[in-house]
């Protein structure tokens, strides 16, 4: 998730309210302070849920990391761990659980990968995971399309807790290529696994030899969004310095200065995956669950899982149309594309009805004004002849006319 | 009921559910923190801000903009609604309000002309299409390919102010025709409008009298949800107050040693926040403090799907294909586009065929009248010919007559030569009949011949003269 996408986002949302009103001063109390509350109240009893994601080679410490995170036996003897679980092939397998507190039920799905990066031949073994969040976001693509749509589970992948095992060194060839192809799909929270076995200034190292990598390979991985309290940009802040988090888990208690807290017992000390200065377990807790899980869910929803829709619709949409026509048309919806469609045909028909009508009577005119032509040249002819006979009857009985007297003295004169 | 996350509602069907996913309920051995979520929603929620948009139908000068001034404390409009508008028209106004930290976007949509019109059959239909088009609004985002929904700025009607008139008496026929077309687009709360000028007794029987007109009619009116424990006691209690008597009023008077909204009657005031006087506060209680995210919620779950799945079957969708499969959105989309496209080459196909069909007719026509014409003239030139052939006759028989006569005359002038030369005069004359006779009249004839192609009664004249030079004795 890049800077752009966030400003982008923000800019939007300026620029949609752009449907502004009047600003108004109230005079008195109203109420709708309590808007906040009364959605305090539904979501209380709507329940939430989360889907986390896990990645990493198998004995990265993931299932000690969810417990601790959870501090609940998520996996467990009966429930064992992906390294435990490996098989053939990679495997993407879920298991949801169901938490309380405070009044608060959250249905957790932990989502992990038995097997990944340990074969020999590790090329692909990311399409499985690419496959599963693309199917999640398929399902929720055709629930929400549905004509009726009642319940709409969200099982689409919200986080993915990446492990990078501690060399000490850099990103392994793998770990770039996973998060290449994942970084769009899906909000990565790389981490440092194990990182009891670093020193603070091996992993000061560490930590900026991966973020070099990161940036280097243009990688974008989950951002924390900004905030307009100044308070808590500097706490974001402080947390940006610390990427990616270098993260201790544990199963057990163990009891350091009269405390009894989650730690790592070694012989030279006691390894405690609460305490700051050891490693950012706490950041990442805090992070993860208090403070920007809701933001983790809505920057799935509404830019992974959008890019996800938008390019699976305009697949279905422009199928077997000139694709080339419609770059930067991505905005009509499948409806309104085929009423587009629609009216297009109705227009292109009226044109081709009046082009034809044209054709029609011009030829009809030509012909009528042929047959027109034939007749008055015929008539006129005939016209001609007749007149042309006429007069030399004229003329015959003119002269017989005329010479009737003449005939007829010379008649009475020989008489 | 919840849009995008699984409904958790009733315990009994979740657990089934989660038995059925296999979800595991385990418990946490510290405090994690995830009870913080409903926080971080609403805090997200206060950054993005609130919109709510009411929708008001009364008769012109019920109260409708009074009543909102006081509901929200602001004065919005200032002026006066005309009653000779000819139809009716909705009119929205949207406003920028903050209370504490909260924003709230509020679009109010006024009826204008309602109820002013003598026929009065139209009203209704204005509200109902405006209320359509802005679920047609939000459909179309919604069905964008990029769209962007979370930015976008929601005009849906989340609630139906309708104002009755306090006639004491029972609803009128045009409210409760609107009421039935409205009831299922849109969250409806009656209001009993200018509540001061029904009395504390009649208003009860009133009261029940609506609500038992509106039940006999079957108008579905908004109902304060109570299943939240937290709210649902009020909630119900609310419910039976139903439909709420107001007065609205911005104007402040004296009461005691404060300053209220009231109206100033010589008999008394009515306070309007007294809650003895009338139902103003309960009303806003229940619109916006209580229950103004369950109205926005029922307008997006409820009334909203039902428009869009009206609208989706209208056009042909369904969920299911025709072998009772489940059909995704991609395939039915397919299947449309086909179907239509295969539609419009008939329909083109068709045209065509019913051109060819025209020209054919007619040409047809054409022939005919060329037939026509032709035998027409055919005719003609018969009857010319036939005439032709008469004239020629007669002329044959003129021109018989004509050497008929020449010949007497050559015969009768030589007897008359005969005689003439017996007399001896005119000597000259005789030279002349000598040549003439014998030539004059053939000259004539062939005179006459050349005559047909030119016309000529010169030649006839100078025939004449000749012979009537001779012809007189």
């Amino acid at each position: 998730m890049s800077v752009s996408a966030r400003s982008a986002a923000a800019e939007e949302r300026s620029v949609n309210s752009s449907t502004m009103g009047q600003q108004k001063n109230l005079e008195g109390y109203v109420g709708f302070a309590n808007l906040p509350n009364q959605v305090y109240r539904k979501s209380v009893k709507r329940g939430f849920e989360f889907t986390l994601m896990v990645v990493g080679e198998s004995g990265l410490g993931k299932s000690t990391l969810i417990n601790s995170l959870f501090l609940t036996d998520l996996y467990s003897p009966e429930y064992p761990g992906p390294s435990h679980r490996i098989k053939k092939t990679v495997q993407v397998e879920q298991s949801k659980v169901l938490i309380k507190e405070g009044g608060v039920q959250l249905l957790l799905t932990i989502v992990d990968t038995p097997g990944f990066g340990d074969a020999v031949d590790n090329s692909n073994c990311w399409q499985p995971v690419i496959d599963y969040i693309d199917s999640k976001f398929e399902d929720y693509l055709n629930a929400e399309s549905r004509v009726n749509r009642r319940q709409m589970p969200d099982n689409r992948v919200q986080c993915c807790l990446y492990f990078i095992a501690p060399s000490g060194h850099g990103l392994k060839p793998l770990d770039i290529e996973f998060m290449k192809r994942l970084h769009e799909k899906v909000n990565i929270i790389p981490l440092i696994a194990k990182a009891d076995t670093l020193t603070p200034e091996e992993c000061q190292q560490f930590k900026k030899q991966i973020m070099k990598e990161i940036q280097e390979h243009k990688i974008k991985i989950y951002e924390f969004p900004e905030t307009d309290d100044e308070e808590e940009n500097k706490l974001v802040k402080k947390i940006k310095d610390r990427l990616p988090l270098a993260v201790v888990g544990s199963n057990t208690i163990i009891e350091v200065n009269g405390k009894r807290v989650r730690g790592r017992q070694y012989p030279w000390g006691v390894a405690e995956v609460e305490n700051g200065e050891h490693c950012d377990f706490t950041i990442l807790r805090n992070m993860l669950i208090r403070t920007h899980m809701q933001d983790l869910k809505d920057v799935t929803n509404n830019v992974h899982y959008e890019n996800y829709r938008s390019r699976k619709l305009a697949a279905v949409t422009y199928n077997g149309v000139d694709n080339n026509k419609n770059k930067g048309q991505l905005t009509k919806s499948p409806l309104a594309q085929m009423e587009e469609e629609r009216r297009e045909h109705v227009a292109k028909m009226k044109k081709m009805e009046m082009e034809m009508e044209q054709v029609f009577e011009m030829k009809v005119k030509e012909k009528v004004q042929k047959l027109k032509d034939s007749e008055a040249e015929n008539l006129g002819k005939e016209q001609e002849e007749r007149e042309d006979l006429l007069n030399s009857l004229l003329t015959t009985s003119y002269v017989l006319v005329a010479n009737m007297p003449a005939w007829t003295s010379v008649f009475v004169g020989s008489v | 009921m919840a849009t995008k996350t699984t409904c958790m509602s009733s315990q009994g069907s979740d657990d089934e559910q989660r038995k059925r996913e296999n979800v595991r309920s385990l418990t946490m051995s510290g405090h994690v923190g995830f009870e913080s979520l409903p926080d971080q929603l609403v805090n997200r929620s206060i950054q993005q801000g609130f919109c709510f948009n009411i929708l008001c139908v009364g008769e012109t000068g019920i109260g409708k903009s009074t009543l909102i001034d006081t509901l929200f404390n602001t004065n919005f409009e200032d002026y006066e609604s005309s009653h000779f508008c000819p139809n009716v028209k909705l009119k929205a106004q949207t406003y920028e309000l903050q209370e504490s930290n909260v924003r709230l976007k509020l679009t109010i949509v006024n009826t204008v002309g309602f109820g002013d019109q003598i026929n009065k059959e139209e009203s209704y239909q204005p509200i109902v299409d405006y209320i359509d088009a802005q679920f047609e609004a939000y459909l179309q985002e919604e069905l964008k390919i990029k769209r962007s929904l979370f930015t976008y700025h929601d005009s849906r009607i989340h609630v139906c102010l309708y104002f009755i008139s306090p006639t004491g008496h029972s609803l009128k026929t045009l409210d409760l025709l609107t009421m039935k077309n409205l009831d299922s687009k849109v969250n409806i709360i009656p209001v009993i409008a200018k509540a001061d000028t029904v009395s504390k007794t009649e208003l009860q029987k009133f009261k029940i009298k609506l609500m038992s007109e509106l039940v006999s009619n079957g108008v579905q009116i908004y109902q304060f949800p109570t299943d939240d424990d937290t709210i649902a006691k009020v909630n119900a209690a609310m419910n039976g107050q139903l439909p709420f008597a107001v007065v609205g009023s911005m104007d402040e008077v004296k009461v005691g040693n404060k300053m209220v909204k009231a109206r100033q009657y010589p008999w008394g005031v009515v306070q309007v926040e007294n809650e003895n006087h009338c139902d103003f506060v309960k009303l806003r209680e229940m619109l916006i403090c209580t229950n103004m995210e369950d109205l926005r919620e029922q307008t997006h779950t409820r009334h909203y799907e039902l428009y869009r799945r009206c609208k989706l079957e209208e056009m042909g969708f369904t969920d299911v294909g025709p072998e009772n499969k489940p059909v995704s959105l991609q395939e039915t989309y397919e299947a449309k586009r086909h179907e239509f496209h295969g539609e419009r080459q008939r329909k083109e196909e068709e045209m065509k065929q019913m051109f060819v069909q025209r020209v054919k007719e007619k040409e047809a026509i054409l022939k005919e009248a060329e037939r026509e014409l032709q035998a027409k003239f055919e005719h003609l030139k018969r009857l010319h010919q036939e005439e032709r052939m008469k004239l020629e006759e007669k002329r044959r028989l003129l021109e018989e007559e004509i050497i008929a006569f020449s010949k007497k005359k050559a015969t009768s002038e030589i007897f008359h030569g005969q005689s003439f030369l017996a007399t001896g005069s005119n000597l000259r004359k005789d030279k002349d009949r000598k040549k003439e006779p014998s030539c004059g009249f053939e000259l004539l004839c062939v005179d006459v011949r050349t005559c047909e192609n030119s016309g000529g009664r010169k030649d006839a004249e100078k025939g004449r003269e000749g012979h009537s030079a001779r012809g007189r004795p």
